[in-house]
């Protein structure tokens, strides 16, 4: 049983993602998917902690063995990020009963939850496969049962959002593949090990680099890498509720994980430090995501598209550490992946819950419901410190990482840029508290009453995580640290 | 039960206090019990734990390791302990003083009022008893974010502006320029730890010693020192035992301990004063005292003036940093003590005066001694200590600060310590002189005003003699931090020698 686990992880939710197609039936399409998500995290801590112990698991999809077959392969980096996926599905389930049948048109509902699995699936899928071509394929998966996700928003401008987030995914879409064909083209293989391998033997050629540029511009779309970012704001402001907090938390998080596997242990290190500028030019972009989408942020009266913006800010955290590229660099860059995913996931499902009780996200209709939802907006503030980078939090941890290895770059002037840009954080999460908690009541907020437990403790668990991770960092920045020694082997 | 135990003890008490304070908030005398049991109980430990500190014991707890090599722990060491004594003394009288002010004020949210204070002192004692920056640094910015609900606590305009300056100039610093100081001593040294004698001495001088402490004593903005001072006048829209409390014990002491502590215990007196790095923290420090003491000489609010004096306060103890040896710590660090019992009576007379009299500026405070004569006398006795004049507890620490002065070679500190004197005459004194003999305006109001609320009158009155005793014994606060490992006396080199 055991060994099947890698297949398992992918095709459960598949198969209940056609269950709930044909179920038809609301309640029954949530059951499958809640029963499904429940059961990723198990299947994924399992195999975490089996390679952990025992190094990486390969496993060969049909029986088909590597390099031919497809390979299934999860190693600390990709063990890391299954289990994120699987955690933020589980702990979302619950919560998404009573907010999708708030947001969304009854007869959709049960396809809603399709498409939710759908997207588990192929976002798992990504971050398990060890072959190229099946990286994009659900690749295609994750971003086709997105847009069908966020064009179920209730807003019309969904459907423009979601049209914007299909033109822009698929040029993103198509650049990778573009890549993985020329790959394919110069070493005859798909599969990571392989290419890897074959790649030392053919050495850097220009269409190798043309590859490699390909890959990482493609890449860069679908993770929202200022100034590919423009999807992202829209995609996440109309969507349901759930499905922000969903792909906030996850989707991005793969494509960086995508990158980083091509970037360090396909392409090598050395080939792709060496030969392009990436350090330079991501550390570039991360700067003037961190500043520009902050500073965006700022002015933004929907609070969710200031959270959206607020995500592209913070993926430059992300791709900062991978600019840095040294052991802290990347070590912050890879936990940062993981702390920021718990935290944003928590703010957008504050915000659900808003939209639950009031129906609205503008700052204005905001004004004064803390006291009237004093723990959900309580926990928006603790997520909020954590976006800031307060210590005791988790995005602190980050922070700590990403200044530690510039500061052993000799790059003393970006742990300045870094906390200024995180002041910049302070004052639009500071303008929410001060609104929620200071302002008189709103008239929309006169509807406003505690949320619902079944969104409440899923809110919840995801902020006493936070915390968690703020204090106790061997699981996160353990294993981050671990990834980032193992992506960097090819230095030495 | 072992020393390590009371100092985890000290930090969770007030912090269960919070939890109990929430549960009782419906009632509330039970809620007000709990508070003054909380304070009672925690000082009871504090005061369990000073004695072992003066005979030399360092306990020491570690919590959990949060990062490889950097962990939450607790350390006690002489100087925490004198802070900690303080903060602890002085949340039991201050409690008293809340509860007579919130209650005649008919102050709205006092059950979150009583929470964020507890809050508040858990994390003073976690700064005071920290024992790594990281530790501090934690409970550092809890400080600053448990406290912002009691300064915007009366929810209009003015206080939300005021809550803004106060975590955007507490934060920002703290982010921008402390946090890469720590990070950066982190990533020199390989250390966090306060060690006695310092961890910076053969790692970093010259220019990068004197940057290091530039982003440290800049970065600590709750030390006030210019230009990062305008926090806390704009702190002053807090109702009043905010003020008192936090704004002349808890939070401004936290910067200025902190300073202490990080130039004793991570740059070394000796490194430091041997770098010669410190002369230009004495500058700005000096420059602070006197320009702050200006400014407060123009406010005719009554709290803005003690916001100023505050500043100009804290400039003393930064100013006994920067001195670099034995004696201007002790001055400076007795004055953490001596500064907060003056300061807190000098607030407590403030709100009675509001409380009772509804007055805020000094101008219209004519002739009111003649009714409230115990709130003005003990703002004399304030007033004096503040000043540093005998037979009250302030005299001493401008006494040390001015030994240290001189030991340093720095005449041109003495000649600053002494005009800020004389301004602190200058706008201290007309205050109790225009209420006990100038008459008072014939608008037939006057003659309604009675004392503040007996709560009040008790805590103001007991800070008062608090002053009195601590000029009588100042020596244990002496011994304790002399009990810091002193190196041997420190020659300033002659050509670090400046006149001024």
């Amino acid at each position: 049983m055991n060994s099947q686990l890698p297949a398992l992880q992918i095709v459960l939710p598949l198969l209940g993602a056609v269950l709930c197609a044909v179920l038809r039936k609301g309640n029954l399409a949530w059951g499958v998917a809640l029963v499904t998500s429940l059961a990723m995290p198990v299947i994924s801590g399992l195999m975490l902690q089996d390679v952990l112990a025992s190094g990486p698991i390969s496993y060969a999809m049909g029986g088909w063995a590597p390099p031919f077959g497809i390979e299934y392969r999860v190693d600390a980096a990709s063990g890391f990020l299954l289990l994120l996926i699987s955690l933020i599905g589980a702990v979302i389930m619950p919560y998404a009963r009573l907010s999708i049948a708030a947001e969304i048109a009854e007869q959709d509902v049960p396809w809603f939850y399709t498409m939710y699995l759908l997207c588990l699936a192929g976002l798992l899928g990504i971050a398990i496969t060890g072959d190229a071509f099946n990286a994009f394929v659900f690749l295609e998966i994750s971003s086709l049962s997105t847009y069908a996700m966020i064009a179920m928003g209730k807003d019309r401008r969904a459907l423009l959002a979601s049209y914007q987030y299909l033109i822009m995914g698929t040029i993103g879409a198509t650049f990778f593949v573009a890549g993985v064909g020329l790959l394919y083209s110069m070493t005859g293989s798909l599969n990571f090990v392989d290419v890897a391998d074959r790649l030392a033997e053919v050495g850097t050629s220009r269409p190798i680099l043309a590859a490699l540029g390909l890959i990482t511009v493609g890449m860069s779309l679908k993770l929202a890498l200022f100034p590919l970012h423009v999807w992202l704001p829209n995609a996440y402001a109309f969507a349901p509720s759930v499905a922000t907090a969903f792909l906030a938390a996850t989707a991005t998080k793969v494509a960086v994980y995508l990158m980083l596997r091509f970037m360090f242990s396909i392409f090598g290190v050395s080939t792709t430090l060496a030969n392009l500028p990436i350090g330079e030019i991501f550390v570039t972009l991360a700067l003037a995501a961190m500043f520009g989408a902050s500073i965006v942020a700022i002015f933004q009266e929907n609070v969710k598209r200031m959270l959206a913006y607020s995500s592209v800010a913070q993926i430059g955290y992300i791709t900062l550490g991978i600019g840095i590229a040294n052991q802290a660099g990347l070590t912050g860059g890879i936990v940062h992946l993981f702390n920021h995913a718990i935290m944003k996931a928590a703010l957008f499902m504050v915000l659900g819950a808003v939209v639950y009780r009031i129906g609205s996200v503008k700052i204005d209709a905001l004004a004064g419901i803390g006291r009237r939802m004093p723990i959900t907006m309580g926990a928006f503030v603790i997520a909020g410190l954590s976006i800031i980078g307060t210590p005791g939090t988790a995005g602190f941890i980050s922070k700590w990482y990403l200044a530690v290895g510039a500061f052993e770059k000799g790059w003393w002037w970006l742990v300045f840029l870094l906390v200024t840009s995180s002041l910049l954080s302070v004052i639009y999460i500071g303008r929410v508290i001060e609104v929620t908690w200071f302002r008189p009541l709103s008239k929309e907020g006169e509807k406003a009453s505690e949320t619902p437990l079944s969104m409440l403790i899923p809110t919840l668990i995801l902020v006493a995580a936070t915390i968690y991770f703020g204090i106790d960092t061997s699981l996160t920045a353990g294993i981050a640290s671990k990834a980032a020694d193992a992506l960097l082997a090819g230095l030495r | 039960m072992s020393l390590e135990h009371l100092v985890i003890l000290a930090i969770c008490i007030p912090a269960v206090g919070i939890a109990l304070i929430w549960l009782t908030g419906k009632s509330p005398d039970r809620r007000e019990t709990v508070t003054l049991v909380t304070a009672g109980l925690l000082l009871v430990v504090v005061l369990s734990i000073f004695p072992q500190v003066l005979a030399g014991a360092r306990p020491e707890v570690r919590l959990i390791e949060v990062l490889p090599g950097i962990s939450l722990s607790f350390a006690v060491e002489p100087l925490g302990m004198l802070f900690a004594t303080i903060a602890s003394g002085l949340w039991i009288v201050n409690s008293i003083y809340s509860i007579g002010y919130m209650r005649s004020n008919e102050e709205p949210r006092q059950t979150q009022f009583y929470m964020c204070f507890a809050a508040a002192i858990t994390s003073t004692i976690g700064i005071a008893f920290a024992a790594n920056l990281f530790t501090l640094f934690i409970f550092y910015e809890v400080l600053t974010l448990s406290t912002y609900p009691l300064v915007t606590h009366k929810g209009n305009e003015e206080a939300k502006r005021g809550g803004r300056i106060y975590l955007l100039i507490l934060l920002g610093t703290s982010m921008v320029l402390l946090l890469p100081a720590i990070i950066w001593t982190w990533v020199i040294t390989g250390t966090m730890d306060f060690t006695p004698g310092g961890i910076l001495a053969g790692k970093v001088d010259g220019l990068t010693l004197g940057l290091l402490l530039g982003l440290y004593v800049f970065g600590i903005g709750k030390a006030a020192l210019m230009p990062f001072h305008r926090w806390l006048p704009a702190a002053m829209v807090a109702p009043t035992p905010v003020s008192a409390l936090l704004h002349a014990v808890a939070v401004v002491k936290a910067g200025v301990f902190s300073v202490m502590k990080i130039v004793v215990y991570i740059f070394g007196l000796e490194h430091l004063s041997a770098s010669g790095q410190n002369q230009w923290l004495l500058y700005v420090a000096a420059a602070t005292v006197l320009l702050a003491s200006l400014v407060a000489l123009t406010k005719d609010n009554l709290k803005a003036r003690l916001a100023y004096s505050t500043v100009g306060q804290l400039g003393y103890v930064v100013l006994g940093a920067a001195l670099a040896n034995s004696m201007g710590m002790i001055g400076g660090s007795m004055h953490i003590a001596m500064h907060a019992v003056g300061k807190i009576t000098l607030f407590f007379c403030a709100g009675a005066i509001y409380t009772a009299a509804h007055k805020t500026e000094v101008s219209e405070l004519d002739g009111l001694g003649r009714v409230m004569p115990i709130t003005f006398a003990a703002f004399t006795i304030g007033a004096i200590s503040t000043i540093g004049l005998p037979p009250f507890g302030g005299a001493w620490s401008k006494w040390f600060l001015a030994l240290g002065a001189l030991d340093a070679g720095q005449l041109a500190i003495v000649v600053v310590l002494m005009i800020s004197s004389l301004l602190n005459i200058a706008y201290l004194l007309p205050i109790p002189f225009r209420a006990f003999f100038s008459k008072p305006p014939k608008d037939g109001k006057s003659e309604a005003i009675k004392e503040a609320p007996l709560p009040c009158l008790i805590a103001l009155g007991a800070t008062a003699v608090g002053c009195f005793l601590l000029f009588l014994f100042p020596d244990t606060i002496f011994d304790l931090i002399k009990s810091i490992e002193v190196p041997a006396a420190i020659d300033v080199p002659s050509e670090q020698v400046s006149d001024g």
